[in-house]
């Protein structure tokens, strides 16, 4: 206790503040971009100045919390999770994981909800479905469970692709080639949501435990290159929902 | 007091996203697996920083990014806007008219992408497990100038009115071929920052500016039209983390 406590304490202070600094440089092309515009494209002054400043503050803050977040706490555990999975030796808890890791941070993902609505929307003015809440609900329902269901199995997928040691290039074409040509008979009004929801998927925390789930793998098992086969969870995350929303704007 | 209640606000729904990876998580740790997890209490206290970061980001995002950019999108987008720099108002739309908001499509684009949480992460990865072949700053940037370039062009196919699947399309041929040229180590990777990059901050300035232009051109049906961008945005990014990997590759050579 004593002099060695404050001095810890004055020094994580310091890093916090140093990363705060960081995250500001990391948000000043956004202001410049927008005071740029406003000033000399708009010719308009900036409302609330003091919102926004206060507000610029907050994200720095935040950005520079999560940051130290992830690397206490989601790198590690993504990364412990795998090594122990893949030592315990069972491919069905694997799978397991990885579809229950997929399947649940998209079922809540808010974007995901906003799109779901969108497409009701859609769906109920072009027809497809009646014009009711009820449908209308109940339709962007079974798209959330769609989507979620492809992301569960995007990442049941890729994992079973790092296991064996397949290239991703062969499989990420495949997905290409079933997006064209899914798009050639799909219902016109659901290919822009259903590109879109392929981004859409990837959340905040997902991205980070997903990657560190797919680096914890390669770099745990024999002869797997972390770097090469590591990466490519999010890219099957996000290339399954279009195939499968656009398969769900068919079927309804 | 405003500002408290949305922080609160924010945190709780933060919870919310999190429970459920939370629940997976200790779930599978404390039934499958069956051991402590190391360094427990770092790792919680690492997930409390994530929530409370993630709540303040969002906060301030609200108050101070969203609002200005939506309105600036709608008045770059407004028909006064458009025509009123011009002096040449006809009722056809010309698409070099649009020329502001291709560029701020261009600068937004990039400028939200480098402040992207999921990028920053996916990046910090990418330069560890590389050992610092592939560097946060410039993996940023590559991905910055895809977001960049994917969205002009998609505000380019608002205004023009030309189909989605075509350029989308396209641009899989592209990073179909691409990929056979591209550096092995990086494939992998260039296809994930296509996901990355659209989260937290991208998504709903992008949005608002494709609703914005599709609900102001005649003829352009928003709920068609107004799609479409996040799927350029996730497209492009691809395409230049490739060439930067093969830059620098190219340029190793050289040495």
């Amino acid at each position: 206790m004593g002099e060695g406590t404050v001095i810890s304490l004055n020094s994580a202070f310091l890093q916090f503040l140093k990363s705060v600094a960081n995250s500001f440089r990391d948000l000043l092309p956004i202001i410049i971009v927008i005071a740029f515009f406003q000033i000399f494209i708009i010719q308009s002054p900036i409302p609330n100045i003091n919102d926004i400043l206060i507000g610029t503050l907050l994200v720095a803050i935040g950005l520079a919390l999560f940051i130290r977040g992830l690397e206490m706490g989601l790198f590690p555990i993504g990364e412990t999770m795998a090594f122990s999975l893949a030592k315990k030796g069972s491919i069905f808890w694997l799978f397991a994981f990885a579809f229950a890791l997929g399947f649940g941070t998209t079922i809540a993902e808010p974007a995901l909800i906003a799109v779901a609505g969108e497409a009701a929307n859609v769906a109920a003015n072009g027809g497809m479905i009646e014009n009711t809440e009820t449908a209308k609900s109940g339709y962007a329902t079974g798209l959330r469970i769609t989507v979620a269901l492809s992301v569960g199995l995007a990442i049941v997928l890729g994992v079973l692709r790092i296991l064996k040691g397949w290239p991703i290039h062969y499989m990420i074409i495949g997905g290409y080639v079933a997006v064209v040509l899914m798009t050639m008979i799909a219902p016109k009004e659901i290919i822009g949501i259903a590109y879109d929801s392929g981004g859409v998927t990837t959340s905040t925390i997902t991205v980070p435990l997903v990657t560190a789930l797919g680096i914890g793998l390669a770099s745990s098992i024999k002869g797997r290159n972390p770097m090469i086969d590591g990466f490519g969870l999010i890219a099957f995350a996000s290339l399954t929902p279009m195939i499968f929303v656009m398969v769900y704007g068919l079927i309804i | 007091m405003g500002l408290l209640s949305d922080l609160f606000f924010t945190f709780l729904s933060t919870i919310k996203d999190v429970l459920p990876i939370a629940l997976i998580i200790f779930g599978f740790q404390l039934f499958v697996i069956k051991k402590r997890i190391p360094q427990t209490k770092k790792v919680i206290v690492g997930f409390i920083y994530v929530i409370i970061g993630l709540a303040f980001f969002l906060v301030g995002l609200e108050k101070a990014l969203f609002p200005l950019g939506k309105i600036m999108a709608s008045q770059l987008t407004d028909p006064e806007f458009i025509s009123g720099g011009i002096k040449t108002a006809t009722d056809v739309i010309q698409w070099q008219e649009y020329i502001w908001v291709y560029l701020f499509a261009f600068m937004i684009g990039f400028s939200t992408t480098i402040a992207e949480p999921s990028l920053i992460a996916v990046a910090m990865k990418a330069q560890e497990v590389s050992g610092g072949a592939i560097g946060v700053r410039g993996l940023r940037i590559a991905v910055g100038l895809g977001v960049a370039i994917g969205i002009s062009l998609g505000t380019y196919r608002i205004v023009s009115g030309t189909p989605l699947h075509y350029y989308i399309i396209v641009g899989y041929v592209f990073v179909v071929i691409q990929t056979f040229f591209a550096p092995k180590m990086i494939v992998a990777l260039a296809y994930d920052s296509g996901g990355v990059t659209t989260s937290t901050v991208t998504v709903p300035l992008v949005t608002a500016l494709g609703l914005g232009l599709a609900n102001t051109i005649p003829g352009r049906n928003p709920m068609i039209d107004g799609f479409g961008l996040i799927a350029f945005a996730s497209l492009f990014p691809i395409i230049t983390v490739m060439a930067y990997a093969q830059l620098s590759e190219w340029r190793a050579g050289k040495k």
